[in-house]
Parts: C-alpha cells; sequence; structure tokens
C-alpha cells in the first residue's frame, strides 16, 4: 500500500498531465478549424485545374511528342514514394498509419520486382522508413521550419521532384499521405503524382464549342502540368495540416479523459487509506484508554 | 449583359462576381473579355488584370503572376498562382 503522500504526489502529477493534454486539445480544436477552412478555399482552384487537365489532356493524349510529365520515361521500373507525415507527434496513430500504408506499397512494388525509393517530407516518417529500407531514401523535405506549410513549400517540393524525374531519377511517383475525414478518421491515401494521371473527362460538357488555344495546346499543357503537380502537393500538405490536428485532438481528447479516470481512482484510494488510518489510531486510543 | 468573371489563386478564390469587361494579360498580347466570347484559353504573363465593373467606368487592376485564364460558357476564369493587392 502506497503512502498517503506518495498518492497525493501522483495525484498532483496526473492532474498537471492532464492540465497539458488538455490545453493541447484546445489549440488543436482552434487549428482544425483554420486548417478546414485553408483546405476548402483551396477546392475552387484545384477542381477548375483539374477541369481545364481533362479537357487538354484528351486531346494530346496518346500523341508521341506529349510533354514527358503527361506520357512518362516509357517504362515503370524505379518507384519513387513520396511520403508526407507530420513534424510533430501527440497526433495518436496518424503517423504509424502513413508509414504503414507506405511500406506496405514499397513490399508490394519490390514484389513485383520493381525498384524503390523514398521522398520524405515531415520528420515524423523518417526514422520508422529508414529502419526498414535504409538505403533507399533519396531525399527529403524539412517544414518543420514553416508554422503553417502552404503553397511555396508544395512549388518547393514539386520543384525537387520535377529535377529528380528530369535527372532521371524514376520512373513513377506515388504520393501517399492522409486524407482528412473527420476529426476521428483520416485515412491513409496512395496516389500517382508522375506522369501525371490524365482526370476523366466530365461527360456532359462537350458543348460542341472549339476552344481556341493561345499559344497552342502543347505550350499550354507543358505550363500547365508543372503547376498541376504543385497543386497536387499543396493539397496534401493541407491535408496532413488538417489530419494532424484532427487527430491530435482525438487522441488528446482521450488522453484527457485517461487522466480525469485515473484521477478519480488514486483519489478514492487516497481517501480509504486515510480513512483506514485515522480508524487505527482511533482504535488505538480507545484500547490504551480502556486498558488504564 | 454582364461577364460573370472568376480570380483564383491555390489558396482562395478572390473574385466571383458579374462585370462588363476584363482586359487579361495574355502571354501573346492583352485581350479583353465581354460577354458571350468565343471559348479560348490562354497562359498569362506577369502584369495587371483590368476588371471593367461597368461600361466606361474605371478599371480596378489586379496584379497576377503566372497562371492561365480561361474562357467557356459560364464566364472567365483566371487561374493565377499569385494575386498581390
Amino acid at each position: 500500500m502506497a503512502s498517503l503522500k506518495e498518492l497525493k504526489g501522483r495525484i498532483n502529477s496526473v492532474k498537471s498531465t492532464q492540465k497539458i493534454t488538455k490545453a493541447k486539445q484546445m489549440v488543436a480544436a482552434a487549428k482544425l478549424r483554420k486548417a478546414q477552412a485553408a483546405a476548402e478555399a483551396a477546392r475552387p482552384y484545384a477542381s477548375r485545374l483539374a477541369d481545364v487537365m481533362a479537357s487538354l489532356a484528351s486531346k494530346v493524349a496518346g500523341n508521341d511528342n506529349a510533354p514527358l510529365l503527361l506520357r512518362g520515361t516509357g517504362c515503370s521500373e524505379r518507384h519513387l514514394l513520396v511520403v508526407i507525415n507530420t513534424d510533430k507527434g501527440l497526433c495518436g496513430g496518424l503517423n504509424s498509419n502513413i508509414v504503414r500504408a507506405a511500406l506496405a506499397k514499397a513490399r508490394a512494388l519490390i514484389a513485383d520486382g520493381k525498384q524503390v525509393q523514398f521522398y520524405l517530407v515531415g520528420k515524423k516518417g523518417r526514422a520508422p522508413i529508414r529502419r526498414a529500407f535504409p538505403d533507399a531514401v533519396i531525399g527529403q523535405f524539412d517544414t518543420s521550419e514553416v508554422r503553417n506549410p502552404g503553397y511555396e513549400e508544395g512549388e518547393k517540393i514539386a520543384a525537387e521532384l520535377m529535377g529528380l524525374f528530369e535527372a532521371a531519377k524514376f520512373d513513377v511517383a506515388h504520393l501517399v499521405y492522409a486524407t482528412f475525414k473527420s476529426a476521428l478518421a483520416q485515412d491513409p491515401t496512395e496516389q500517382q503524382i508522375i506522369p501525371v494521371p490524365a482526370p476523366e473527362a466530365a461527360a456532359g460538357d462537350d458543348s460542341g464549342a472549339v476552344v481556341e488555344y493561345e499559344p497552342g495546346e502543347e505550350e499550354i499543357l507543358t505550363e500547365l502540368l508543372p503547376r498541376y503537380l504543385k497543386t497536387q502537393l499543396f493539397g496534401a500538405l493541407l491535408e496532413i495540416a488538417a489530419s494532424e490536428q484532427g487527430a491530435s485532438m482525438t487522441a488528446m481528447d482521450n488522453a484527457t479523459r485517461n487522466a480525469g479516470d485515473l484521477i478519480q481512482k488514486l483519489t478514492i484510494q487516497y481517501n480509504r487509506s486515510r480513512q483506514a488510518a485515522i480508524t487505527t489510531e482511533l482504535v488505538e486510543i480507545i484500547a490504551g484508554a480502556e486498558a488504564l | 449583359m454582364a461577364l460573370h468573371f472568376e480570380l483564383v489563386t491555390p489558396a482562395k478564390l478572390v473574385r466571383s462576381e458579374d462585370v462588363h469587361m476584363v482586359v487579361v494579360p495574355g502571354s501573346e498580347g492583352e485581350f479583353g473579355v465581354l460577354e458571350g466570347h468565343a471559348p479560348f484559353m490562354s497562359t498569362i504573363r506577369d502584369g495587371a488584370v483590368q476588371v471593367y465593373k461597368t461600361e466606361g467606368g474605371q478599371p480596378e487592376e489586379i496584379q497576377v503572376r503566372g497562371g492561365f485564364a480561361e474562357v467557356g460558357l459560364n464566364g472567365l476564369t483566371v487561374l493565377a498562382e499569385h494575386v498581390e493587392g
């Protein structure tokens, strides 16, 4: 049986832990709202860009001199997995889920006889992926210095990826990140980004009108593809930001509740032992008085 | 008699309104878009998009960098990477 003083110490320490988790939960809730708003604000641009891409890509598809980013290098031997993680912990199983999805994808590709390399964004994915594939990490991007990863970071990552692609370091690139469903659910998602998969053309949109292009379709497409890539990376960064805050909020809510339960249990134990001590003391006094 | 004009950046929808005319700095020269313009798409160079709210009125200038403009059945959409002001 722990002494009264020890119990009191434990109660106090759990209480201060609870204060921390509660604060973190409230901060995450506030940040989540902001991150969701940012993700929503980015949607119109992404959807318009996808529309334009769809109409252009269908025109140029099958053309031999289509831009490299669209038709790829012609083989699919070397794959690059771009894994986006968060920089901070305290967000439950979010990062381990993303890493697990990335490693599963990598193993599936290796089982098919392909080569796999990694490009890591965010701090939390580095250690586990390095452990599983020590030599396969060819680059990483640090987002920890900026408070809210934004379009500029998306641009930088896209530029680095395109540099690697032009240097023929890989043939196909996949993006692994978490899509934000709700504060309770963030799904690890994997999608191909290079070569750019042609988005489905919206059916019924064909008005029959001939669209004029200036300068030409291909020139526009060559400009558009890098932009499309940037937008996708930017979108992934926004999703991961929202996911991080959502997961963090849920995890901290659980932690706060667990701390509350623990405090209750410890308090009961504390009160019982105090009562036991008092009873023992009383019994001793009475026994002493009777003996006289 | 109004042109639906939308200016979108990756971060947000900057404008969505009905205007009289918009002059866009296309990469092969500026072009003005009125209502009923034929479907058209162009990349844009860095410069000012001039928005004429009413005929003959003073244009409002918006600096844009990088992107392209699309004229479709539902008006003009300018997708820009950066917008100032």
